[in-house]
């Protein structure tokens, strides 16, 4: 029995001296592989009498299976350590940059003209449109600027060729003829906005042959000027989030109002910059009125019992006043650094839940 | 609208300050568009005396004065030739902003001296004079007095912006109306008395037949023996403020008439009127006038013009000629003040392109009453400056018809605006504005407005005139009824998709652009479009003439305009209207968008991967599947549209609509639009693509099955002109029930699988149904795959 003593020592011995997981693997096969040394132990059991047979039977498992635990943990030792090594030979400066994703951005006129859509939605309106190759009549006579008006002039307006019945199309100088389109095909109530693309012939720093306007229409019963007041005040504030945003109406002229009222928001430009809110300054942002008792005739409504108010603003203006851009012409140019410094990411949505400064 | 407030106070009596009268004008809605007040800004620039002159001890072209400052001597060093002992001058003391600089008077010590101030010549004041050295005033200027008030050019003047129906305000007395209507002073009384004058005037009017209906009224005057010399200096004074350069007595009375009553006058050297008549006919067609702006204008049957027997030589309420015109040698002269139709003047002056005041004015309307009215008041105002004998009047026209009766009802004004007026407070404002109420019993008005308010026609335009007055700060503040508890949505389905489509393209790297609607024709003929019918007749320029058949030539010239300015991988769509015709339905929305240089952008660990083909192909199938349209449902074919690669391209169609296209964009046009690099693009017809079916809000329910999928792989070899789609076609119609996925995962072409064959290899997803697949199925599905490319495609299985 010395015998299985001194194996118990050289193996336990070889398990504590291995350096990995290969020698363990040797120490592993030379003491209980098949022809093992602990194995042949246990083989020779067969020949022994009963007795002997089960004391020596005990001695040798008990040795087993202490090689066995010992071998395994030595086993989770080397592994860990083999681990480590492979680790610290992988390692990687991870401030190296991650691989490069294009970022793009949203135009700032979709933006606002989402802002303008979110804040008019809450109060019950609606989006129409309409065509921007319009007819005369819609654009201006049925909105009562006559042919030789003086605020036909004042229009700049572009024209198509005469078609075969002499007719000539115009591109709409506002967003009004669609006032006209929806009270021409629905009735009252109506509480419309429309956001759209307009053209004049005026390109200069501060005027593009093509920009947006968003007009509003309410028509119902009873709607008077102080409804026009409180829904101009209430986008104003809103849009530009300032709550004690001064407001001013002041007298003016639309051919297709009557009254009309200009608005007007505060703002300071004290230092140079411009900043919306209180101050000593006004800046004009809106044309409004009651829809002319004309108007709403050459609609086929009857103006002793209907009557409602429209507005009109610019929406690239309403962007550069709010988000800070110099500069009208860029908004067409496409430039690219122009559109990442002033455009929005696709999850910037403007909305009730979100905010829409 | 230029004036000033001397003037103003001329017809309005007021105690108001500047501020005040322009606060008033903002709220009466005459916008204030500039003031420039000399008595601010000039204000602290004082007279005084040099009283002694000596050169500067260390400068030549110095002098070192003693000035008399009010009593004060200070010294200050000048370096002004003119400086001498006994001259007056003006001084900027220490503090004060000189304008004409811009910069503060300091204390100063200039080599040595002491320079308290300085010595101004007009330039500095930023006023016209000579400016070679200081300003040297009279010998009696009294020391310490504002020079500003010395010379009484403190007078601040007021520019306003006149809307287009307020005619009667393009004149000063309108501007005094208005502010007295609103309590801001008391509208002084004008000598309108008639002048009979002395004489039967040696001309007379003829107004043709075919011109009654647009010459109402006309009155003529003769003058004689008149002085057309300098006008007067107050005068002068004032239609210098308002930007009118002085130019002789008749003609800046007329521009002064004019400016002051908004009534437009014309003046003809009555020497230079060939007979006894002035004929005021339509123009023959092509009569020529030589205008005063020294233009020569050729006339239409349309237009009125005036003449004598040598033709005409007036553009009826527009321009006079050059030929019967006023110069400084005029002794006798002929005056017209007349009413005449203002669309038939608008409508010349438009066909002319002639802008001038009198138009202005014309077309905007005059008092009807005028030619009649301001006929003996005009007469004396030029005999006072220009002397002379005055004819009696001559008159022409029926007469202008402005009377008109609205019936009004004062309970009106709540009804529109909210606002609770006092009928008396209504009835107030009307009458100071010039309005004849006539209440009648059952609370009803008859309103006949004055002469000069032609805009007024309606219930609602007397409503305006009384809360402008009253105030639009008095309007309540009502906020809309509500339309429904639970909010709606601002947007239908179909104008909801721009928005999704927006933002899935900026979340997958491009950005948005909005370029005009318009381009250049002959960019527009390059993309199917061009026709003359979308030609504009008045563009901004040939570059923009055209309204666009598609968005990419614009987002082409974007492109290069970015890569100039050293932009790289230029990533760009607009989502916006296209034109294929001036009808409504012509108009359409298009998304459409380009892509250049590298789409996976390369860094230290991978290659930069170019721009191909099937990125464009990715953006079309991602905004049809946005758009609700699943890509099993769209059929390609190629080529594309001609402006595309022929070998790279195709377009989209869903049954027979073409939805859109996709490819590389042809060599050809790259060139055209000045690009080097290749560039790949996409266009979708969004009006094209139909909503999808409504679907139930619930979802049906999920059926996952337990079963396990099974993945095969193939590999067809096929004839070079088989596409992939035909063959994924083939393969799906094997096995419709139990394909659930088919992938290509490998391309190949060479010598050992035979000249002009191809190999595609496609990974077969196999779903079971009810159990799970056993060897003999897929045994099964695997031959009748094989067999039926076989038969669609003559496609062989590679071995």
């Amino acid at each position: 029995m010395a015998d299985i003593d001194s194996l118990r020592e050289k193996f336990l011995s070889d398990i504590n001296q291995a350096e990995n997981l290969d020698q363990l693997t040797s120490v592993k096969v030379d003491a209980l592989g098949k022809k093992g040394a602990i194995s042949s132990e246990l083989a020779k059991l067969g020949q022994m009498d009963a007795d002997s047979r089960k004391q020596s039977g005990q001695l040798i498992n008990a040795v087993k299976q202490e090689i066995t635990s010992a071998l395994a943990i030595k086993q989770e030792t080397l592994a860990k350590q083999a681990l480590e090594l492979k680790l610290k030979s992988e390692k990687i400066d991870v401030t190296l940059p991650s691989r490069p994703a294009p970022q793009a951005k949203m135009h700032p006129l979709s933006r606002t003209m989402e802002e303008i859509s979110a804040i008019f939605a809450d109060m019950g309106f609606v989006i129409a449109e309409g065509p921007e190759i319009e007819t005369d009549e819609n654009n201006f006579t049925a909105l009562n600027i006559p042919a030789e008006h003086p605020a036909r002039q004042e229009h700049d307006t572009f024209y198509l060729k005469p078609d075969a019945d002499g007719n000539r199309p115009v591109l709409r100088t506002h967003t009004s003829p669609v006032q006209i389109r929806t009270m021409r095909s629905t009735s009252p109530p109506i509480r419309i906005i429309v956001p759209g693309r307009t053209y004049r012939s005026d390109h200069d720093a501060t005027h593009s042959p093509m920009f947006h306007q968003c007009e509003g229409l309410v028509i119902g019963p009873d709607i008077h000027m102080g409804h026009l007041k409180a829904t101009l005040i209430d986008f104003c504030r809103s849009f530009f989030g300032v709550d004690e945003l001064p407001v001013r109406f002041r007298p003016s002229y639309f051919p297709f109002t009557e009254p009309s009222a200009e608005v007007d928001i505060g703002c300071s430009r004290e230092g140079g910059g411009l900043k919306i809110g209180a101050g000593d300054d006004w800046l004009e942002i809106l044309g409004s009125g009651m829809v002319n008792p004309r108007v709403l005739e050459n609609c086929g409504y009857d103006s002793t019992t209907t009557q409602g108010f429209a507005f009109g603003m610019g929406v690239e203006r309403l962007a550069m006043l709010k988000y800070g851009i110099p500069d009208l012409r860029t908004f067409y140019d496409s430039d690219l650094r122009w559109l990442h410094h002033y455009g929005f990411m696709p999850h910037d949505i403007a909305g009730l839940h979100t905010g829409i400064v | 609208m230029k004036f000033t407030l001397a003037w103003l106070k001329d017809h309005l009596d007021t105690q108001c300050t500047l501020q005040e009268i322009c606060d008033g004008l903002i709220a009466l809605g005459h916008e204030v568009e500039e003031v420039v007040d000399p008595s601010q800004t000039l204000a602290d620039f004082r007279i005084v005396q040099i009283k002694d002159a000596q050169p500067h001890p260390e400068a030549d072209r110095l002098q070192v004065c003693s000035v008399d400052d009010n009593g004060t001597i200070i010294q200050i060093v000048c370096g002004a030739p003119n400086a001498r002992a006994g001259l007056k001058t003006v001084l900027a003391p220490i503090g004060v902003y000189v304008p004409g600089i811009d910069i503060v008077i300091k204390k100063g010590n200039i080599r040595g001296q002491a320079s308290n101030g300085m010595l101004c010549a007009y330039s500095e004041l930023g006023i016209d004079g000579n400016s070679d050295g200081i300003i040297e005033l009279e010998t009696d200027a009294p020391i310490g007095v504002s020079y500003i008030t010395y010379v009484n050019k403190n007078d601040p003047m007021i520019e306003i912006a006149i809307t287009p129906n307020r005619g009667d305000c393009l004149g000063v007395r309108g501007i005094a109306r208005d502010l007295s209507a609103a309590n801001l002073g008391i509208l002084k009384p004008l000598d309108m008395s008639e002048y009979e004058g002395e004489f039967d005037s040696p001309i007379n009017w003829q107004i043709s037949p075919d011109s009654q209906d647009i010459v109402p009224r006309v009155t003529g005057r003769y003058f004689r023996n008149v002085v057309n010399g300098e006008c007067p200096d107050w005068m002068a004074a004032r239609l210098n403020s308002v930007g009118q350069r002085p130019i002789s007595a008749l003609v800046d009375i007329t521009n002064y008439i004019m400016i002051d009553l908004g009534r437009p006058l014309h003046a003809f050297d009555a020497d230079k009127i060939k007979g006894d008549t002035l004929y005021i006919r339509r123009a023959k067609s092509g009569e020529k006038i030589l205008a005063l702006n020294e233009k020569k204008y050729e006339c239409t049957p349309e237009m009125l013009v005036i003449g004598d027997e040598n033709g005409a030589d007036d553009i009826a309420g527009i321009m006079g000629g050059e030929r019967t015109g006023i110069s400084s040698e005029t002794k006798n002269l002929f005056l017209e003040i007349a009413v005449f139709d203002p669309v038939s003047v608008a409508a010349t002056g438009r066909t002319l392109n002639i802008h001038s005041d009198a138009r202005y004015r014309f077309e905007r309307g005059l008092d009807g009453e005028s030619p009649d009215l301001l006929a003996g008041y005009i007469a004396r105002f030029i005999q006072m400056i220009c002397g002379g004998k005055v004819s009696h009047k001559v008159i022409a026209g029926s007469g202008v018809v402005w009377q008109r009766h609205i019936t009004f009802n004062p309970s009106l004004t709540q009804q529109l605006t909210g606002i609770d007026l006092p009928h008396q407070e209504q009835n107030d404002i009307l009458d100071t504005l010039g309005f004849v109420i006539e209440q009648q019993k059952d609370g009803v008005w008859q309103v006949m407005p004055p002469s000069w308010r032609n805009d007024i026609d309606g219930q609602a335009d007397l409503v305006e005139e009384i809360i402008r007055v009253a105030g639009y700060d008095k309007l309540p503040m009502v906020p809309l009824p509500s339309l429904s508890v639970v909010a709606q949505p601002a947007y239908s389905e179909s104008q909801s998709r721009p928005i999704y489509l927006r933002r899935m393209l900026v979340a997958a790297g491009l950005n948005e652009a909005v370029t005009f609607s318009f381009m250049s024709q002959e960019d527009a003929k390059l993309f199917d479009g061009g026709d003359e019918s979308l030609t504009l007749v008045n563009p901004i320029s040939s570059e923009l003439d055209c309204m666009r058949p598609s968005i990419l030539p614009n987002l082409l010239n974007a492109l290069t305009r970015n890569l100039n300015r050293g932009v790289k991988n230029v990533r760009l769509f607009e989502i916006g209207p296209i034109f294929q015709d001036t009808s409504e339905k012509g108009q359409s929305l298009s998304c459409a968008g380009i892509l250049n240089g590298d789409f996976q952008l390369g860094d230290w660990q991978d290659k930069a991967r170019p721009v191909d083909v099937f990125d464009a192909k990715k953006m079309m199938e991602q905004i049809l599947e946005t758009l609700g349209v699943s890509s099993q449902s769209v059929q390609i074919q190629t080529p594309g549209p001609a402006w595309y690669h022929p070998g790279q391209s195709a377009i989209m169609t869903l049954g027979k609509t073409v939805i859109g296209s996709f490819g590389m964009i042809h060599p050809e046009i790259l060139s055209a639009f000045d690009v080097k690099m290749p560039v790949a693009a996409f266009d979708c017809n969004v009006s094209a693509v139909p909503l999808p079916r409504k679907k139930n809000v619930a979802r049906p329910l999920l059926k996952l099955s337990s079963l396990q999928p099974v993945e095969r792989d193939f590999a067809f070899i096929l004839n070079h002109d088989v596409s992939a789609a035909k063959l994924i076609r083939a393969v799906k119609a094997a096995a419709k029930e139990h394909i659930t996925d088919i992938s290509v995962f490998d391309i190949y072409a060479g010598a050992e699988i035979g000249e002009g064959k191809k190999s595609i290899a496609v990974k077969i997803h196999l779903t079971p149904k009810d159990t799970t697949f056993n060897e003999a199925e897929l045994q099964k599905i695997s031959g009748d795959i094989i067999a039926s490319v076989e038969k669609h495609c003559s496609g062989i299985l590679r071995g």
